[in-house]
């Protein structure tokens, strides 16, 4: 395949950095729910 | 003993059974994409492998409208309601923090495809060059959003800018059309509705569209209730400061108060 070294990078930094977006909101959601009444989380 | 289903999402935070089923359905679609796209799917007759790009930059350049579309119009439902509660203006934040993610993607993916078909990562072209607008006017956006005040304040003052900002989407798709660009113009939705596109790169490309709409929905649901979690915090926190203000005024002995007065 040409050109892989391009190809690659897009779809790593695509995909790597929705992937850690993920992470870090989960990572702190998971924070705040803790310190948090959940009368305060009208999802549950 | 049993962990219950309120238990269960209590401990994951801003989790749901719908998010997890949102979660798990976009997994399973991008992973078909990214398979489909790097190794089944031929190579274009005129930009050979450096194709496979498209099935990330269109995509994401779709989303970041997408986000940026309902922002305002969840900007628009925010202003417009008589008892407002901060819910819309949570959503048009979160799709607006999600928009910027996807755009910079656009950006960063098109620059790397321009180096391979015309030989430079950057031009000031008008495609290009409205689209760095457009991701630059949203982080002026989220900086506004920032900006230390209280929640209705702030729903309010965004939500002006959120509508405003929307108005240069159609120049941004319509730059090829309206100037003479580099960027090709659209293959898909173009004005004369020829598709020129192979089967297997279009419905690769559809199921990319899908894959990453679903990615967006698991990811605004999660910010959005981050917001929510995040403005709780502030009112417990404020509410402890004022119920510990009150407990120290309180416990101050009659005595020297009436000598602080006094003096």
């Amino acid at each position: 395949m040409d050109d892989i070294g391009f190809i690659a990078a897009s779809w790593v930094l695509t995909l790597g950095s929705i992937a850690a977006l993920a992470v870090f909101t989960l990572r702190r959601a998971k924070r705040l729910a803790a310190r948090v009444p959940d009368s305060a989380k009208p999802w549950l | 003993m049993t962990t219950t289903v309120a238990e269960t999402d209590a401990a994951a935070g801003t989790g749901t059974a719908a998010t997890r089923v949102i979660g798990v359905a976009a997994l399973v679609v991008v992973a078909f994409v990214a398979v489909s796209a790097l190794l089944l799917t031929p190579a274009d007759a005129v930009q050979g492998d450096s194709v496979r790009i498209m099935y990330v930059h269109v995509p994401t350049a779709w989303v970041a409208y997408l986000a940026f579309v309902v922002t305002a119009v969840t900007s628009g439902i925010s202003v417009a309601r008589r008892h407002r509660t901060l819910g819309f203006d949570r959503v048009a934040g979160a799709s607006a923090e999600v928009g910027v993610l996807f755009m910079a993607m656009t950006l960063v993916t098109g620059s790397l495809w321009g180096r391979l078909t015309w030989g430079t990562f950057w031009q000031w072209d008008p495609r290009l060059t409205t689209t760095l607008f457009l991701f630059v006017t949203y982080v002026g956006y989220l900086a506004v959003r920032n900006i230390d005040t209280d929640p209705q304040r702030r729903a309010r003052r965004s939500a002006v800018l959120a509508l405003l900002a929307v108005l240069e989407i159609p120049l941004v798709h319509f730059s090829v059309v309206l100037w003479r660009s580099l960027h090709q113009e659209a293959s898909v939705l173009n004005l004369d509705g020829d598709v020129r596109l192979d089967d297997l790169m279009l419905f690769t490309l559809f199921a990319g569209v899908v894959g990453f709409t679903l990615v967006y929905a698991w990811l605004v649901m999660h910010r959005q209730r981050l917001a929510a979690l995040g403005d709780a915090q502030g009112t417990v926190g404020l509410d402890a400061a004022i119920a510990a203000r009150r407990a120290e005024a309180s416990s101050v002995p009659t005595g020297v108060a009436a000598r602080t007065k006094g003096a």
